[in-house]
């Protein structure tokens, strides 16, 4: 789709994989993540092999270690309660630079380190390689209904207008004086964001308006068609496919 | 094609539901290829005429004939397509995530699709100067750009008439001499409702005026906008120092 809406997680490119379909890619990264959360936490090969299958994704797409580490950082929040695990679930009990762990604890926490991890890497690294726009098209193919991707397609399009708009806003108190310092400022704050509201509102409405007037009979019509050709479906599902044997591996053993 | 009029209205009011009429009887009449301008003070019932061209408004009493064809709901989708409103805020007239999306919004809702959309795309860009900026999300176009992306979106469907509602509106000199530019270089109709006088007399031969919801006046241009005192009874008022008579 060109240029435009490079979102913080988003990195130009022209790697075999920015040139995949975005609905292939898609469909290839749900399908690793039900791959991965199927497998036995037991088999730590396994989770080793997947994110060796990751690096190579993400060395096939050009997209630096750095740049993939960096945004796996929005896990922490979850990783956080995964580490209380080891201290709080009760069961067999061992012994770390004596301190006492729970073994239970041990493996729960392993298992949403690991299948968490390689989730969030595999999003981020389809994020990497597709525009926003670009995935609601994806999802748009896949069936998602139209309403649902009209929703998305103008949160996209009006985002940074309304931001502009809050910040404008936020502009215009500070130069008249008003500092938000604490909770007694809060009520200043509320009813700033009621306005605000009620602007986008209205823009909503006229929104509305410049679109019937332009034909809209309440669906958005959809411009890229073109057909996927099967080597490309090959292409992206290679990922998925090479994880299942993995994952059958890891249960029969 | 046909002979008739672009653009013909025939005794129009409108009340809106709140009881507030806004129109008493408005008659008009535009030509093929004419272009004129609207002018009115704020609350003439200008937006609301505008409204009533393309059916988004239903008349209360009298018709409304683009091109021929009754504005109605026997007819909305062509007569949505023959009348192109730009509505004076582009951040509401471009709502599609790139441009390229958003000029072909309406020729895809009228059914067209592949080599010729993309074709029709090309072409309406081209004439309003952006062709290099399909690919382009409008918020990172400037204000005129915008604005005349906007009009691109609407040409798109070749429409009988352009409808352009303060065209002029937050541009700077240079934007709003380069809009003159593409707007001039068009052969089609053009109603044009400004509060920008000495851009109706760059632009438009003849003028109307709306007051209180009649047309109070229509004329050439020059001679509406020297009679002083037409002008003073309709809340009009020329730039300082601007005398239209002095411009060629």
């Amino acid at each position: 789709m060109g240029a435009g809406h490079a979102h913080k997680l988003y990195r130009r490119g022209d790697s075999p994989v920015h040139g995949l379909p975005p609905h292939t890619k898609l469909v290839a990264v749900l399908g690793f993540v039900l791959v991965v959360v199927t497998t036995p936490r037991e088999a730590v090969w396994a989770f080793g092999l997947y994110a060796a299958l990751l690096g190579a994704v993400a060395a096939l797409a050009r997209v630096p270690a750095g740049f993939l580490l960096r945004r796996l950082v929005i896990e922490i929040p979850f990783v956080a309660f995964a580490l209380l695990m080891p201290f709080v679930v009760p069961g067999e009990q061992t012994t770390v630079l004596g301190v006492p762990l729970s073994i239970p604890g041990l493996w729960g926490a392993w298992n949403i380190l690991a299948k968490g991890t390689l989730g969030v890497a595999a999003s981020v690294l389809l994020a990497a390689t597709t525009e926003l726009r670009s995935l609601i098209l994806g999802l748009q193919r896949l069936g998602l209904p139209s309403l649902l991707v009209q929703i998305a397609s103008f949160m996209i399009r009006y985002g940074d207008v309304i931001t502009d708009e809050m910040r404008r806003m936020s502009v215009a108190r500070r130069s008249r004086g008003f500092e938000a310092s604490g909770v007694r400022h809060w009520g200043v704050l509320a009813k700033s964001a009621g306005a605000l509201f009620i602007r986008s509102y209205e823009r909503g409405e006229r929104v509305h308006l410049a679109m019937v007037s332009r034909g809209y009979t309440g669906t958005l019509p959809v411009l890229d068609e073109r057909p996927v050709a099967r080597a490309q479906w090959a292409a992206a599902l290679a990922l998925p496919l090479t994880a299942l044997p993995i994952c059958l591996l890891a249960l029969l053993g | 094609m046909t002979t008739a009029p672009s653009l013909d209205v025939r005794g129009l009011a409108y009340a809106y539901p709140d009881g507030h009429q806004a129109l008493f009887g408005v008659d008009l009449t535009i030509g093929r290829g004419e272009r004129v301008a609207l002018l009115g003070p704020n609350g003439a019932g200008k937006t609301t005429l505008v409204l009533h061209l393309n059916g988004i408004l239903a008349a209360g009493a009298g018709s409304v004939t683009v091109a021929g064809l009754p504005v109605g709901k026997k007819h909305m989708a062509e007569i949505r397509r023959k009348v192109g409103i730009v509505f004076q805020d582009p951040d509401d007239q471009l709502f599609m995530p790139t441009v390229r999306e958003d000029v072909a919004f309406g020729p895809a809702a009228a059914g067209l699709r592949g080599a010729e959309l993309d074709a029709v795309v090309e072409k309406a860009l081209d004439r309003v100067g952006m062709a290099g900026y399909a690919d382009r999300p409008p918020h990172h176009l400037s204000f005129g750009q915008r604005r005349r992306v906007a009009v691109a979106t609407v040409l798109a469907t070749e429409p009988e008439i352009l409808v352009l509602d303060e065209p002029s509106s937050n541009l700077d000199p240079a934007s709003r001499r380069e809009l003159a530019d593409v707007l001039r270089a068009l052969d089609v109709t053009v109603l044009m409702v400004t509060h920008d006088l000495p851009y109706a007399l760059e632009l438009c031969p003849r003028s109307l005026v709306l007051s209180e919801g009649v047309i109070a006046a229509d004329g050439p241009t020059r001679e509406i906008l020297s009679d002083e005192e037409l002008m003073a009874r309709h809340r009009l008022e020329l730039p300082f120092g601007f005398v239209p008579g002095s411009v060629a």
